[in-house]
């Protein structure tokens, strides 16, 4: 068993959960409080297509992803200013039409002799990440949480109330929008770890279990952290004791931790 | 020295130059030219409809007036109190965190504040739990922490009986007191307003008429556009031998008032 762990792609693999761990907590606090877990899955649908795109042009699929997701936060920000659709019709539209062209682009690439392992990008394909895909992941990762911590404070005040937080100065629409992008990041981080279908869960799940921990928002953004990092270990160890797929497998750490800690708040209440 | 007070006293914070405001096609606002001088207490009443919130919101820079000016002084401070929020359940947030929201206040200084709103017992409070009427003094106390030249309040009565009413002018009054701000208060009781109000405004899309509190009441603009509503309604007066702090418990109230219809009523 001690042995297992010295392997190369072990570590590997749990450099690049880590490196997850440690922007799925922050953002996926903003992302619970400010109720964009289906935004998160309309970067999530439209990373498809960035993935199609980036195998078509030869390049890392995280680019790909990265970019495409940037396109999509700069599309839902003009719509919004429309304001004639309410922000979850958008997202509808935008989710379904990215998922849709993003098939296209796989059929036609695929007619044309590439050969992509769908699957592995739908779920994940943990053990399989490779020295610079870690090494792009940490400076990715490094980037979102230094823009971050920047940004933090004034999330904070627009997700307590954004009239106030207008009145007091703070470039509502410029915080939103960076957030944005800083998500759309996150997804490209997060494509190789748990992949496309379950990414959204890794925001929501870890973020909703540390709300009961916390009595403040920062503390949140702390205690989601370590949950998540925790989901990672446990995942990583079941996958590889009992042979599981490793992105599944860190969802369900997460959400069994989201339960256990319910039933044991509940009964400690 | 003297005279230098004289003229900050006259100071105009905020302007508004015929001010008109269209929203899908409806004209809200109409012409409305106002000015806010420094230590000044403004009420602004109005019927439901009347514009007084697309008003409050222009004047505030958050929405922009369709033609005509706002002018605000260089840098000026507001703060505003809105008649509510809501904290969502799934945001971890004391008090003491919402206050620090947009600056850096010591434990210490928040709760000063609180104390001066007689809300300190509120400091670790979870937002999610704090009442109505706790929320109004919370958020006065946060706009507060800015020491704003002007103070916006949108509607602070509204839903609070007569004797929550007039404990919270008492406290807006000590407040303005203390802090030396002007305020600019929101009231959708068209009858009463602070009595501390150097200057009412009665808005229906236009500026109907705008005077002393006392001067207003018998503008006959003012009584084409209430006078029915006086008719019938009364003011009743009477005393409790008891009052109520904010939590609902019973405090002794300064001067004892028998009263005997409730005693009545009780047997």
């Amino acid at each position: 068993m001690s042995g297992l762990f010295l392997e190369d792609f072990v570590l590997y693999a749990l450099a690049a959960g880590i490196a997850l761990a440690l922007v799925v907590g922050p953002l996926g606090s903003v992302v619970v409080w400010r109720r964009m877990a289906y935004f998160g899955d309309t970067l999530a649908h439209a990373a498809l297509l960035g993935v199609a795109l980036a195998v078509a042009a030869e390049q890392l699929p995280m680019v790909g992803v990265g970019i495409i997701g940037i396109g999509i936060a700069v599309l839902l920000f003009w719509l919004e200013k429309q304001r004639n659709l309410s922000t979850d019709i958008l997202l509808g539209i935008l989710s379904h039409s990215a998922l849709a062209l993003g098939l296209i682009v796989l059929s036609i690439i695929q007619s044309n002799g590439y050969n992509i392992n769908l699957n592995s990008y739908l779920f994940g394909d943990l053990l399989a990440v490779s020295k610079s895909d870690i090494v792009l992941m940490f400076i990715c990762a490094f980037i979102i949480l230094l823009v971050f911590s920047q940004i933090l404070s004034p999330l904070i005040s627009i997700s307590v109330n954004e009239e106030l937080a207008r009145i007091d100065g703070i470039p509502v629409e410029k915080v939103r929008f960076v957030f944005m992008i800083l998500l759309a990041l996150v997804i490209a981080v997060a494509l190789k770890v748990v992949g496309i279908l379950l990414i959204t869960a890794l925001l929501i799940i870890p973020a909703a279990n540390a709300r009961l921990f916390s009595h403040s928002p920062k503390q949140m953004v702390l205690v989601s952290v370590l949950l998540a990092v925790a989901a990672v270990l446990i995942g990583l160890y079941s996958s590889l004791n009992w042979d599981l797929p490793a992105g599944p497998a860190i969802v369900m750490a997460a959400s069994s931790l989201f339960f256990i800690s319910r039933l044991a708040y509940r009964r400690s209440a | 020295m003297e005279q230098s007070k004289i003229s900050n006293a006259n100071e105009i914070l905020l302007a508004a130059n015929n001010v008109g405001y269209v929203q899908r096609g409806k004209s809200i606002l109409n012409n409305v030219s106002l000015q806010l001088h420094s230590k000044e207490i403004i009420t602004l009443i109005g019927p439901n409809g009347a514009g007084k919130t697309s008003l409050i919101r222009i004047l505030l820079g958050l929405s922009d007036a369709s033609s005509g000016k706002v002018e605000r002084k260089k840098g000026l401070k507001i703060g505003y109190v809105p008649q509510r929020i809501n904290v969502p359940e799934v945001m971890p947030l004391r008090v003491v965190d919402f206050l620090n929201v947009t600056g850096k206040y010591s434990a210490d200084l928040c709760q000063k504040m609180l104390a001066e709103v007689n809300c300190d017992y509120l400091l670790y409070s979870p937002m999610q739990n704090v009442s109505g009427g706790e929320m109004q003094r919370v958020l006065l106390a946060r706009a507060l922490l800015k020491q704003p030249e002007l103070l916006v309040l949108d509607e602070p009565a509204s839903g609070m009986d007569i004797i929550g009413q007039q404990a919270l002018y008492e406290t807006i009054q000590k407040i303005r007191e203390a802090h030396d701000c002007s305020i600019l208060m929101v009231s959708h009781d068209l009858h009463l307003v602070m009595a501390a109000t150097d200057k009412v405004i009665c808005l229906n899309t236009h500026i109907c008429c705008t005077g002393h509190p006392d001067d207003v009441s018998e503008h006959p603009e003012y009584l084409k556009l209430f006078g029915d509503a006086i008719d019938g309604l009364a003011l009743y007066s009477h005393h409790h031998d008891h009052e109520h702090d904010l939590q609902g418990n019973i405090v002794a109230a300064d001067e004892y008032h028998s009263c005997e219809h409730h005693q009545e009523a009780s047997k």
